[in-house]
């Protein structure tokens, strides 16, 4: 329990202005981009450097009070959203970027830092950090590391786990826990990196952050192939990655997502197309000129109406922009958005995305569908009205049924936007029994009071 | 609790608004006010999410709430960004009447809004003996600026450099004006606006010199009042209406092609929150009359350039080769960019004047933290912001920032002032008018 000598130690140790208990305040971190019901905290802490954090999560410990972590609170599954006697940590005044190494290409930088400031940063002296999820604009980097989240450039450049490099994070006692290191082979001890990349805040607060940067590329192409059936967008996206070509960006989008994103962006898309697939290449110009003439072979062979190239950076920006822009701009059409996540293996494309369709017309539902599906991650996105109790039974039974598809073909339930809250009940039917124990045991041993993100990915 | 029922009733007209926002979070990237506080309460996620609130009688009073909602710059950043279409600005300033008229407004404000700015007559003259009589108070604190710091300590006045009041504001230069259209064949309703009128009088000048040389003709009423925006975004529709009707009663008098203010924060209210706000209860008449004054009301930068065809200069003959030409970079005031998308035009008329040479600046459209009353209650966090806005003015190394805005004028000069640089302010009127005198 939250009582008012723990709350003075907190006053104390972070100065008034950074510990909010107003309920006006606190409503205000009540929620994340989950469709999920609020959760009103007890109080909010905003440490302005990294040794409170750890003497905050001992003084939760010490009063088994819950901590919920929040970086911007843009996931999609409920992470943050905290317990009714908790505490959340707001990461964002811990926002610097504390090294850019460009001869052994690293950054090490705290959990706040913005994911899209990091990039540029970077970017600026001609190297390249790949991870960029569709909120980077706004998301953390402690957040995307929390998350394992991925993003545009996934299918070549792999999700945010394949850049970090190591860790520090305070465990659930305060303790200081480092682990990694700067080099690019480490091998001492266990892999607590990987342990803790996509934890969502139960086992750990990350407070600085080693991420692997490579060169940044020199030439890239960007086009949009269009289509009259999506199921030739689809088979395009399979047969490109048969043909063993690894474009940095392999987006589609469904009519249905071209329409609203157009509404928004005023990118050029062509409001008739069935599907679109929007690819990037990038490397060296002789690569970039191959690899884009095999694409858009491919695209021909398969049936694309037309395919345009980006004439100019402002132009390729605007493609991006569009497409970034797909999840919110679905957003506007209905009251409440429910946007998945399953991922199948890239050959499967095709079939799975049938399946939504058939599922969407079964259920009489409205869904979008786009996503990255050059790695086999798609995000079929359900519009509808919460508040139509019959319309939301409806879409729960819908989502049941993408999952299970989604795992019939030997996918996954999230490819990137967690477990959280959201998906902790379905989580046995992809992992099974014993990786939910294991999964436990490891909770239970390293947080006994749970005072870590309570509830999140393995339940209570 | 009952009055907390009402509340919730009245909060029922927003909520079909209100659902459209998913909590994305995107608009963190765009806050002004967020970039500085990190504070959740401060974006417009929180901020609806706190509406949201009061809808679902989370509450058991309005006063956090109101608070939170009143720290706003209302600078449109969230609203014109959001990927889905959220109407922010809409929806808060709605809900500033709907919390202002269930709490009732402070005494000052009562004061200022329903005492002074909602009686012109009365408005002026207070104005007027200030201008008499701040001399005694304030001291010269740059030339160049020509804003003024304050001598004694005053609570209103503390660390400012505001730019004082003109010695005698344009509506006494100019009562009143009713010429016919010259040679453009236009005549157009200038609406002056009370800090151009009050602060800005050269400004109001610069415009009649620009319209005498395009021979446009000009009707400016007697005694015109402010636009209504302090009184709406203090959720004071009583004020908002009495100055609204009054400012329609004198401009419906006339006939004219186009309605032009040079102040973009009138313009945006003329155009947009006219409409928005005439729409509750107010008769059939009085509403296709706002429809007719707002639909022909323009921007002074848009009028210029798209009615009568100002064009910017060849960059190659002039300005980039002149080592004479003074540099200028350019703000994009909240109102005129996010508000009515215009951008383009300020900056061609800046370019139509050969003697300057124009250097973009970085981030030209991140509101300068003026967000008119935001200013006065948060004097701080307004001056963080404005401080980002002077590093990137200063990183364009220009020796003049125009901008299409009276109030980001102020904000701007009070800035550049206080960090002792020697960069003038001008409205973009102005250097094109200057670039006319010198033939
Ligand atoms: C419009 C939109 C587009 C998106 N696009 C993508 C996408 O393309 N790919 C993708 O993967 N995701 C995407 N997401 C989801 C989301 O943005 C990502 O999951 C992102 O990584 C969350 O970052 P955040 O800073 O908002 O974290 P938060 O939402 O604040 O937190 C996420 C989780 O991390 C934990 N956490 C945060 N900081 C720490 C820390 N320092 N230590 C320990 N735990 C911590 C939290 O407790 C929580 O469980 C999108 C979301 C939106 C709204
Ligand atoms: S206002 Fe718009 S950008 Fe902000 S959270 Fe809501 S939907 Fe997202
Ligand atoms: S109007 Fe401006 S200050 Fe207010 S919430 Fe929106 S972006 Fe922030």
């Amino acid at each position: 329990m939250i009582n008012s000598s723990l709350l003075k130690e907190f006053t104390d140790l972070l100065g008034r202005e950074n510990v909010f208990t107003d309920k006006a305040d606190l409503v205000t971190y009540s929620y994340d981009a989950a469709v999920l019901d609020p959760v009103v905290p007890a109080v909010i802490l905003r440490p302005a450097n990294y040794e409170l954090v750890g003497k905050i999560v001992g003084l939760c410990n010490e009063n088994s009070v819950p901590v919920t972590v929040r970086g911007a609170g843009t996931n999609l599954s409920g992470g943050t959203i905290p317990s009714a006697n908790g505490v959340v940590l707001v990461t964002n005044a811990l926002n610097n970027i504390l090294e850019i190494n460009e001869e052994d290409m690293y950054a090490v930088v705290q959990p706040g830092v913005i994911t899209a400031k990091l990039a540029a940063a970077v970017e600026a002296k001609g190297l390249f950090y790949p991870p960029d999820p569709g909120s980077q604009a706004v998301s953390t980097i402690g957040g995307n590391v929390a998350e394992n989240a991925g993003g545009l450039r996934g299918l070549k450049y792999g999700v945010t786990k394949d850049y970090v490099m190591g860790l520090k994070f305070f465990d659930a006692y305060g303790n200081d826990v480092k682990t990694g290191s700067r080099t690019v082979k480490c091998v001492t001890g266990y892999n607590l990196t990987g342990l803790m990349v996509g934890s969502e805040g139960t086992l750990g607060v990350i407070y600085e952050v080693i991420l692997k940067l490579i060169p940044l590329p020199s030439h890239r192409k960007s086009m949009v192939a269009v289509f009259d059936e999506t199921a030739k967008a689809t088979e395009t996206v399979a047969a490109i990655i048969a043909g063993r070509i690894v474009p940095a960006t392999l987006e589609l989008m469904d009519n249905f997502t071209i329409r609203a994103v157009e509404k928004f962006s005023k990118a050029g898309l062509p409001l008739d197309a069935a599907a679109l697939l929007l690819i990037e290449v990038d490397g060296y110009p002789a690569q970039v000129e191959e690899d884009a003439e095999k694409i858009e072979s491919i695209c021909r062979k398969k049936g694309a109406t037309s395919l345009r190239v980006a004439k100019d950076a402002s132009e390729r920006d605007k493609i991006w922009a569009a497409r970034r822009g797909a999840l919110s701009a679905l957003a506007q059409l209905k009251p409440t958005l429910v946007l998945e996540d399953a991922t199948v293996p890239r050959s499967k494309i095709p079939e799975m995305v049938r399946a939504i369709e058939d599922i969407g017309k079964r259920y009489n539902l409205a869904i979008g569908t786009f996503g990255h599906a050059g790695d086999g991650n798609l995000h079929p996105t359900i519009l509808t009205d919460k508040r139509n109790k019959e319309e939301w039974k409806r879409v729960e039974d819908a989502i049941k049924e993408i999952f299970e598809k989604a795992l019939a073909l030997g996918g996954t339930l999230s490819g990137e936007h967690g477990i959280g809250l959201a998906k902790s009940r379905f989580l046995k039917n992809e992992i099974g029994a014993g990786a939910i124990l294991f999964s436990k045991n490891i909770k239970s041993a390293l947080d006994p009071k749970n005072i870590l993100n309570p509830g999140k990915i393995i339940g209570e | 609790m009952s009055d907390m029922k009402r509340l919730a009733q009245l909060m029922g007209e927003l909520e079909e608004q209100l659902v459209v926002c998913m909590r994305c979070g995107m608009c963190q990237a765009v806050c002004p006010l967020f970039a500085v506080t990190g504070k959740e309460s401060d974006v417009a996620r929180g901020k609806l999410a706190l509406l949201d609130g009061l809808l679902n009688k989370m509450f058991e009073n309005p006063k956090g709430v109101y608070e939170r909602l009143n720290k706003c710059l209302l600078c449109g950043s969230c609203a014109t960004n959001c990927p889905s279409g959220v109407k922010a600005l809409e929806i808060f300033i709605k809900a500033r009447v709907i919390l202002a008229g269930f709490m009732g407004l402070s005494a000052t404000k009562k004061i200022i809004l329903r005492g002074m700015l909602s009686h012109p007559e009365v408005f002026d003259r207070l104005l007027e003996w200030g201008s008499k009589f701040q001399g005694l108070f304030t001291k010269p604190a740059s030339d160049i600026l020509g804003t003024s710091c304050s001598r004694i300590a005053s609570p209103i006045l503390n660390e400012r450099h505001f730019v004082p009041l003109a010695k005698v504001p344009f509506h006494r230069i100019v009562p009143s004006m009713n010429t016919p259209a010259g040679s453009s064949g236009i005549k157009v309703a200038f609406f002056t606006g009370c800090l151009i009128d009050k602060i800005y009088p050269n400004v109001a000048q610069a415009v009649l010199d620009i319209f005498s040389f395009h021979g446009i003709g000009v009707f400016i009423p007697e005694g015109q009042g402010c636009c209504g925006i302090p009184a709406i975004s203090s959720g004071d529709a009583e004020s908002f209406e009495k100055l609204l009707l009054y400012n329609i009663e004198k401009y419906s008098s006339a006939d004219f092609d186009y309605l032009v203010t040079a102040c973009a924060t009138c313009t945006s209210t003329i155009k947009k929150i006219w409409p928005l706000m005439v729409n509750t209860g107010s008769s059939d008449d009085l509403k296709s009359k706002v429809e007719k004054i707002s639909g022909k009301t323009l921007d002074i930068n848009q009028f210029l350039v798209s009615k009568i065809g100002v064009k910017s200069q060849d960059e190659e003959k002039t300005s980039k080769n002149n080592d004479d030409a003074v540099k200028v970079t350019y703000h994009d005031p909240c109102h005129l960019k996010k508000s009515l998308g215009v951008s383009d035009e300020p900056r061609m008329l800046i370019k139509a004047n050969k003697g300057y040479s124009f250097i973009e600046m970085p981030e030209a459209d991140w509101c300068c933290g003026m967000g008119g009353s935001f200013n006065l209650q948060y004097y701080e966090i307004s001056a963080d912001i404005g401080k980002r806005k002077i590093k990137n003015v200063k990183t364009a190394g220009a020796g003049v920032v125009a901008t299409g805005c009276p109030a980001c004028m102020i904000q701007i000069s009070d800035m550049l002032s206080k960090a002792d640089e020697r960069i003038a302010v001008k409205h973009p009127v102005e250097i094109y008018a200057e670039s006319l005198k010198k033939g």
